[in-house]
């Protein structure tokens, strides 16, 4: 195991720290084993990770469980009762889920998502809620009706998003490890600003009943942890095939945890239109020399092209908010959530309470896939952006008869300052590209700390063909080890 | 460059209420992203190309036609706004709207 510091968040007082917090430093895997060995009782860990995600100051949480017993779990259980931070959109039964959105709120919802309820049984208890942009729309964490969440390197600066609550949670140590959703790179970015793994699976892996939906056809849920061997431990827990989800398939494999320490024999290949003009000299030289140690490992590496890569990012500013214009004509005032007052008549109802309960960027979307869909538009965006898909998906099966695997920077910058980007939408988009192709076709990525720039979080995104979770969390295992990492703030800090 | 017109039009597809001052930001905001978006037209005729609307093949997923138990009514209704008689309770349709 790579050395691995304690996990406390930055404004933590050492001296205040007790025996109880040597156990927080450890992995959620590490945790997991002590357990069950009775070397560790999960009631401590729990009230450990409690009192500290209670505590938290970045605003990663939209709500944390209250103090008084311990869950009872099984130790013998997988997860041997190490608890879980879960981002704000799943469905969790009787606990407040609005997904970052005002008109949610006070929605409890009466039933749990699948992955949430997986995780569970398999004795992992819900933590807290974890902060995101609204109905996962943006880059940053900005866009929630809680206030933005800030990230744990540097409290000036964005933890990446949407599933940023979730990255900021376990980067500050005051998670085990979360989950999150990737539509066009929500679990991937914010895990590479925050500095700690984050897994986006196959389309169809794990169920997506219970998840607040934002664009049905790229939504999907993974983990965000420590390490690369949390996240097998983790997605292990979460997939499977679920009668309430037609679209989920699960795994073809069981996920392993991941063992590889070479890479020899492998494939990596590098997109010249991903690796290029837009990303920082800084992400660029931390992504080359992830590519030194990868060769080192006895990797190949190669470069290719991925011709419609640049075209990725305007189908998915297309596709995207079609389908969210669409899942989201669900909020009328209705059934659930906020309600405008006072209104003269029904359709009133409709247009007041959207106008009060949407933010900004939620009601720019709507009004993208509105407009994508419209009669006489529709075939010059909403159509030609499915066949935009199609081709990206024939350029990595190209790629696959090449190399086992795609490289590049999971985003093209480090964490960026507060309020840099909410005043020119585009801008905050054009980060999402080096992450959206792999959402269009489907396939799995998983980020992983390459090193630092400007003293920040550098992700290293592997990308493989659909359902090759086992050998990427191996390969990603491999070069984890190799690099290095330190995933400690305050210690780069110091 | 987006119309007045067609973000109003647009808006009011969506059943969203939207201020003068954010009528113009959004027509303003929409036509710079669509104007990035059209790069796709550079992609010429794409005639040929199935549409992709699901990236994993999936057949039929077929349950039991068999009766269960819905939510009960109180259950579903505990969230709502407002709700009367087991249902969930509107204001007048009033006029229809122009």
């Amino acid at each position: 195991m790579r050395p691995r510091g304690s996990s406390a968040p930055r404004d933590t007082n050492p001296d205040q720290r007790s025996s109880r917090s040597d156990a927080l430093t450890l992995t959620a895997a590490e945790a997991a084993a002590r357990v069950r060995a009775g070397e560790l009782d999960a009631a401590e860990l729990w009230h450990g990770y409690r009192e500290r995600a209670a505590a938290d100051a970045l605003g990663a949480y939209t709500w944390v469980a209250g103090g008084g017993d311990a869950p009872a779990v099984d130790r013998n259980a997988p997860l041997a009762g190490v608890p879980v931070a879960v981002k704000d959109l799943f469905c969790t039964e009787g606990v407040p889920s609005q997904s970052g959105s005002k008109i949610l709120e006070g929605y409890r919802p009466p039933y749990t998502a699948t992955s949430v309820a997986r995780l569970s049984d398999a004795g992992a208890p819900l933590l807290a809620k974890t902060n995101q942009d609204e109905f996962a729309m943006g880059s940053s964490t900005e866009n929630s009706a809680f206030g933005p969440t800030l990230n744990p390197w540097d409290p000036a600066r964005v933890p990446g998003g949407s599933s940023g609550g979730s990255a900021a949670a376990v980067a500050a140590g005051s998670a085990p490890w979360a989950i999150g959703t990737d539509t066009g790179g929500s679990i991937r970015q914010p895990a590479a600003l925050c500095g700690i793994v984050g897994l986006k699976p196959t389309y169809g892996a794990v169920s997506r009943y219970g998840m607040i939906a934002f664009a049905s056809s790229l939504d999907q849920a993974g983990p965000l942890t420590r390490d690369v061997t949390d996240a097998a431990l983790l997605l292990g827990a979460m997939v499977g095939q679920d009668p309430c989800d037609s679209t989920s398939v699960g795994l073809p494999a069981p996920v392993a945890l991941p063992t590889r320490t070479s890479l020899e024999g492998v494939r990596l290949g590098v997109p010249e239109e991903l690796t290029g003009e837009g990303i920082a000299p800084g992400v660029l030289a931390s992504f080359t020399e992830a590519l030194d140690v990868a060769r080192e490992l006895g990797a190949s590496v190669e470069s290719f092209r991925l011709p419609h890569a640049a075209h990725a990012l305007s189908a998915y500013y297309l596709i995207a908010p079609a389908e969210a214009s669409s899942n989201l004509a669900r909020y009328d005032g209705v059934r659930y959530g906020y309600r405008a007052d006072g209104v003269r008549d029904l359709f009133h109802m409709y247009t007041e309470t959207r106008d009060q309960g949407f933010g900004a960027e939620v009601k720019r979307r709507i009004m993208l896939g509105t407009y994508a869909l419209s009669s006489g538009y529709y075939d010059a965006y909403y159509g030609r952006a499915q066949k935009v898909r199609t081709r990206i998906r024939e350029d990595f099966d190209a790629a696959w008869e090449r190399f086992d695997f795609v490289v590049t920077p999971t985003s093209p910058t480090v964490a960026f300052e507060l309020g840099a980007k909410t005043a020119d939408p585009l801008s905050m988009y054009l980060n999402d590209f080096c992450a959206v192709p792999m959402s269009l076709a489907g396939i799995p990525g998983i980020s992983i700390p390459s090193g630092l720039s400007e003293g920040l979080p550098v992700g290293f995104q592997i990308a493989g063909p659909a359902f090759s979770e086992n050998a990427l969390l191996d390969a990603a295992y491999a070069l984890e080890r190799a690099i290095g990492f330190d995933a400690a703030p305050w210690r780069q800090a110091a | 460059m987006l119309s007045r017109h067609q973000v109003l039009h647009v808006a009011r597809l969506a059943r969203l209420e939207l201020t003068e001052a954010e009528q113009e930001r959004m027509r303003e905001e929409l036509s710079k992203v669509l104007d990035h978006i059209e790069k796709i037209a550079e992609l010429g005729d794409l005639a040929d190309v199935e549409p992709t609307s699901h990236v994993i093949a999936v057949e039929n997923a077929l349950r039991a036609d068999e009766p269960r138990p819905s939510l009960p009514a109180e259950v579903a209704l505990r969230s709502a706004p407002e709700s009367d008689m087991d249902g969930f309770r509107v204001p007048s349709p009033g006029p229809a709207p122009a």
